[in-house]
């Protein structure tokens, strides 16, 4: 472990992203504390390949919002960008903000890795550490920032199952491997392993487009007890899970010029049912194409 | 165009409202001819078709059930079904209106008649032209002529008060018309009520078109 994940201070006292040699960013406004998440002006880059521009919006906090809309609009795209994984990928750049809580995640000076453990993310390939067991799986976030006591440990693994509603399943399994669970289970770990480090936002990237329809709706069923304690982002092709599980629905559209824009953005019920944008209407009654 | 099989299901569900539509107009129209006349085997006919009425509208309720049991309609199509499954509940209403005077036609058979009938049939008249205008408000998708649907609803009512109001005074002045009299009031307001019912129909129009439900007019009987 390196120095700086050393000297991390414990959850609690408030991870600070701010820049640790000059001044602190913009200070929070009355306004970003009910925000968990303020998007401003975000565009994004693979190389030359302009692929999301200049998207905004507001994530309220203990909300599930939804990102929708055909292949290539930038749904996938623009939510990487959300915890500084989209810079992760070959040549990829993001420009504009990311406001967690007031704090911009883009600030110079800002670590991309506290920024992942306070936006967790949970992609659609469940994807469990195969060297390592269930409790293992969980626990790795937790000894990555640097607890070292095993019952601080275990309380959170367990704590963890719960919340993801696996406990019950696992808990006289704990040592097995988590390459055993089944295809819903796994991503129930992996969902586990995300919220372990108790993140503020947790992102997911098509959760359950590998998972059958009895694991599907249990992970849904999660989504909303989980929107209790965090704030959830989810990308997904499925128009009824958007319409199922989210409180807003952002539906986004990649022009003639193959950037994604931002079409609309209102609470489900009125996109599911009266949406203002013609383009929203034609995608969602399936007249598009 | 994708989903084609929805598409045509959308069709038949609108199609199968014009035709109730004029199946309730036609029940209408021989019933109010049974009155003026004093055709008894016309209102026969009208009890004994309201049967037709009462299986279209079931049918055209399972369409809607199904089309939204498989085909998860969303926006406009979502409310457009929403919409139908309340107009025909109104249209079938209408029918139940219409085979009631029939059925006072029956029962009065043998009643004088105590004022020549003018303002009723003045008023069968409005409020089949209401119904009408209201299906072509639908078929249009028209917010306007809806509302248009809404204001001649005050004909109607006023027609009924002074059809009210004759029928009072005749009854104050000579107690043995009492019964033909009530007879006759029961008759305007089974129109009173069809011509509220198209007022119905008009505000789920405007809640296809816009997702709104106005509250055009409030009935005050």
């Amino acid at each position: 472990m390196s120095d700086r994940v050393s000297t991390m201070p414990p959850r609690g006292e408030g991870l600070d992203l701010r820049p640790r040699t000059n001044g602190g960013t913009e200070a929070r406004s009355d306004a970003d504390k009910h925000l968990a998440l303020r998007v401003d002006h975000i565009s994004a880059w693979y190389g030359k390949k302009h692929a999301v521009g200049d998207v905004s919006l507001d994530i309220e906090a203990n909300s599930v919002t939804a990102l929708i809309g055909p292949s290539g609009c930038g749904k996938s795209t623009l939510i990487r960008t959300f915890n500084r994984m989209h810079e992760v990928a070959t040549a990829a750049r993001a420009e504009g903000h990311v406001y967690l809580e007031g704090e911009d995640i883009y600030a110079p000076g800002a670590d991309p890795t506290l920024v992942r453990q306070r936006i967790g993310m949970v992609f659609q390939k469940p994807n469990p550490f195969p060297t390592m067991s269930i409790a293992e799986n969980v626990a790795a976030g937790l000894r990555f920032m640097g607890i070292r006591s095993k019952s601080e440990i275990d309380g959170r693994v367990e704590h963890a199952l719960k919340a993801a509603a696996l406990w019950d399943e696992v808990k006289d399994d704990l040592k097995k491997s988590g390459m055993a669970l089944s295809g819903g289970q796994q991503q129930r770990l992996c969902i586990a392993r995300t919220i372990a480090v108790e993140p503020e936002v947790v992102l997911m990237d098509e959760p359950c487009s590998a998972l059958d329809p009895v694991a599907t709706l249990k992970v849904e069923d999660l989504m909303r007890t989980l929107a209790k304690d965090f704030t959830l982002v989810i990308v997904t092709h499925n128009m009824q899970q958007a319409a199922r599980v989210s409180d807003r629905t952002a539906f986004m559209l990649a022009g003639d010029d193959g950037v994604g824009h931002l079409v609309e953005y209102a609470p489900t019920e009125e996109i599911f049912t009266n949406p203002k944008d013609e383009r929203t209407e034609a995608y969602i009654t399936g007249r598009f194409g | 165009m994708p989903r084609e099989q929805f598409q045509r299901g959308l069709r038949d569900v609108e199609d199968g409202v014009l035709e109730l539509g004029s199946m309730v107009d036609r029940q209408l129209e021989r019933a109010m001819q049974a009155l003026i006349d004093r055709d008894l085997p016309l209102a026969d006919a009208v009890i004994r078709d309201d049967g037709e009425v009462n299986r279209t509208r079931f049918h055209l309720d399972n369409m809607c059930v199904s089309l939204l049991a498989q085909q998860a309609p969303m926006a406009s199509d979502l409310r457009l079904i929403i919409a139908v499954l309340a107009m025909v509940s109104d249209l079938e209403r209408m029918g139940d209106h219409a085979e009631g005077i029939a059925r006072i036609v029956l029962l009065t058979q043998d009643e004088p008649l105590v004022k020549p009938l003018v303002d009723i049939p003045e008023m069968a008249l409005q409020a089949r032209q209401m119904l009408r205008d209201a299906l072509d408000a639908f078929v249009d998708r028209s917010v306007e002529s809806a509302y248009l649907v809404g204001h001649a609803d005050d004909g109607v009512d006023a027609l009924y008060d002074r059809v009210y109001r004759d029928l009072i005074a005749i009854m104050t002045t000579d107690g043995s018309t009492i019964e033909p009299c009530t007879h006759l009031l029961w008759i305007a307001h089974n129109l009173e009520r069809v011509a509220d019912r198209a007022t119905n129909i008009a505000e789920r129009v405007v809640f296809t078109v816009t997702g709104m439900l106005p509250e055009m007019d409030v009935s005050r009987y």
